[in-house]
């Protein structure tokens, strides 16, 4: 896990704007745009929907990504995580 | 003292051993995988079914769905027609919904006003539409199998199912088997 000042700084490899879908839309996509990271890369994923943040954690729990934080945005938040 | 050592080695690989066998024989019975049998045709049941079995196909887990009878009626295409049907055949397929677009919710249904709302606020709410869902379904490989027997009561003819990748008809022991070997089995 990161802290909020460093989820900030850290380098995006994908950023991925689930804004317009809510559950199962973030997580779905989420899905397809880990395939277009490197090992080793952070994605972070947009989304207005709140389950996204237990999802996502969960999702990296289970396939072993690093999750690495959310940063909350006006009106949506960021959720951070490492490609294993 | 050496001796003593080497025994308790050789009995600790044993140990080893049994174990790893164990492991390896339950890592075999219960695969990644989401069984779910879907009886209900209640316009909620199917979208929560579709949701939880999108969320789990998108954590790569594989999932098995087996559609039963009132459930059947949301794989009715509107725009097909099975032929050859008798009259109680007939009359349950005028009876029962024809397709996904036309299910009722389970409670609230309002006389067809409940659906309309609530397809209205999923709408507004970005959720996927029921007709998205099973595409994305589709998309992830989601298999849908199709109970004949229920289907044979129902009436229904596979020539007025819809079109999906992964459709199959089968019995309950083919439900039962793909259950037994999932890590989660629900009832819809």
């Amino acid at each position: 896990m990161m802290t909020i000042e460093e989820l900030k700084n850290v380098e995006v490899a994908k950023s991925v704007d689930a804004r317009g879908t809510a559950c199962p839309g973030p997580l779905l996509e989420a899905k397809k745009a880990i395939g277009t990271i490197k090992s080793g890369d952070i994605m972070e994923i947009l989304s207005a929907d709140e389950g996204t943040k237990s999802d996502i954690p969960k999702w990296c729990g289970k396939q072993g990504h690093e999750y690495l934080g959310a940063v909350d945005e006006n009106g949506y938040f960021k959720v951070y995580m490492k490609k294993k | 003292m050496e001796e003593e050592l080497k025994e308790q080695i050789k009995k600790l690989q044993y140990k080893i051993e049994a174990l790893s066998t164990k492991v390896s024989v339950l890592e075999s019975s219960r695969k990644d995988q989401l069984s779910i049998a879907i009886v209900s045709g209640d316009l909620d049941k199917i979208i929560a079914a579709m949701v939880i079995s999108i969320a789990a196909a998108a954590m790569d887990t594989k999932v098995k769905l087996f559609f039963s009878f009132w459930a059947l009626s949301a794989l009715r295409a509107k725009d097909k027609k099975g032929k050859g049907k008798d009259f109680i055949s007939k009359m349950f397929g005028i009876m029962l919904p024809k397709g996904k677009d036309s299910l009722a919710l389970s409670k609230m249904n309002m006389c067809g006003m409940g659906p309309m709302m609530i397809k209205y606020l999923m709408k507004k709410q970005n959720v996927f539409s029921l007709d998205q869902m099973f595409e994305e379904a589709g998309v992830l490989g989601i298999e849908i199998v199709v109970c004949e027997m229920s289907m044979d009561l129902m009436g229904f003819k596979k020539e007025e199912m819809i079109d999906y990748p992964h459709l199959s008809y089968a019995g309950a022991a083919t439900f039962v088997c793909d259950a037994n070997e999932s890590s989660m089995q629900l009832f819809i």
